[in-house]
């Protein structure tokens, strides 16, 4: 029951961010800014106990949820046959900078923050609430 | 004989098939996965997606038909990327203390996922229109689909990028990572996230449940940010 209430808290929230993105007129995909909204109303018990037992059916399967776009690759099959092993060269380069990148900053960022846990930390002891 | 086939016929053409072809092939492949220990080529997205071109391809069934019964799924997308407020929600702490770095990471990751896609292309002859649906193939297939489309390239198309992305990455991470190691399960979970998007974090939910929150971390801000900078710098060229 409160997997289903949870997502109906999705939908409404997935629906502002729709009506908020149109009238706005502003970049954000509506449930970009549902999410944005979502994350500000999770402060609320009654939000936050449903929209959790959603979320993690939701996200538990999210592989699942990008079959059914994936598998409109074989309405692009003349598209890949024409263009298919500069494209591959492309899509497998640049995932793997993009990876190699992030992976290699964040450690490197990361780093300059072990010496000093204890101070550093300070503000943050509030997940008790 | 011409029964079966007249059955064959009603039964592709109902929304039903198209659910319940994706939802049994998945959770077939999602056993054989779980059998296999979990290994990278073994990705149940990439073995369902093969398994249903195949299915569509041999019985001539077009696509629009298999995704009448495969919206049903494909709606949730909608709603999984709102529900990825919960994992950021969870975090909020660790996040607040790492915010610099994490968007500094997520940014500069992610425009050398997105950039590099587009000077490699660029560099290979691919024409416009795939350069500009190449450009948000890190970012999650729906908000992908709605950058491309803002970006004057094809939507469906950035779709497809954006999973084959997602592949790339779950399936070969973990020897990427493991070469140039070493990396904390969170490192390798952010960018995860970060360059293979929804299918990567998927993987790295499944690996390790740091890296797994790290990656909806990423996932979540790397939807923000390319949602505004990337419509933002294709305004400039």
């Amino acid at each position: 029951m409160n997997a289903l209430t949870g997502i109906a808290w999705l939908l409404i929230f997935q629906s502002l961010g729709e009506v908020l993105s149109r009238l706005l007129h502003v970049h954000l995909p509506g449930p970009v800014i549902g999410m944005l909204l979502l994350l500000v109303a999770l402060r609320s018990v009654r939000v936050r106990v449903p929209v959790g037992a959603a979320a993690e059916v939701l996200l538990g399967h999210f592989s699942l949820l990008f079959v059914p776009v994936g598998v409109g690759v074989i309405t692009h099959l003349d598209l890949l046959a024409q263009y298919g092993s500069r494209l591959v060269l492309v899509l497998v380069l640049s995932t793997w900078l993009g990876l190699a990148v992030t992976a290699m900053l964040l450690r490197r960022l990361l780093r300059h923050e072990r010496p000093a846990p204890a101070g550093a930390r300070s503000p943050l002891h509030r997940e008790g609430n | 004989m011409q029964d079966f086939v007249q059955l064959w016929v009603y039964l592709s053409a109902t929304p039903l098939f198209g659910l319940t072809a994706t939802l049994v092939t998945y959770v077939v492949a999602q056993a054989f996965y779980q059998r296999v220990g979990q290994a990278p080529w073994a990705n149940p997205v990439l073995w369902t997606v093969v398994t249903l071109s195949v299915l569509l391809m041999v019985s001539r069934t077009p696509y629009p038909t298999y995704f009448s019964g495969a919206q049903f799924i494909h709606f949730l997308l909608g709603p999984a990327v709102v529900a990825l407020a919960w994992p950021l929600w969870q975090r909020r702490a660790q996040l607040a203390g790492r915010l610099g770095p994490l968007l500094i990471a997520a940014l500069v990751g992610g425009a050398t996922a997105g950039g590099s896609a587009v000077a490699i292309g660029w560099s290979l002859g691919l024409p416009v229109n795939l350069l500009r649906s190449l450009a948000p193939k890190s970012v999650t297939a729906p908000v992908a689909m709605g950058i491309a489309e803002a970006l004057g390239g094809v939507p469906a198309l950035a779709a497809v990028f954006a999973v084959l992305t997602g592949l790339i990455g779950a399936i070969s991470a973990k020897y990427l990572f493991d070469a140039l190691g070493p990396f904390t399960p969170c490192e390798r979970g952010f960018a995860l996230g970060v360059s293979a998007h929804g299918i990567g974090a998927a993987r790295a939910m499944q690996v390790h449940p740091d890296s797994g929150a790290y990656a909806a971390l990423a996932l979540g801000m790397q939807v923000v940010l390319s949602s505004v900078l990337i419509p933002l710098l294709a305004r400039l060229f």
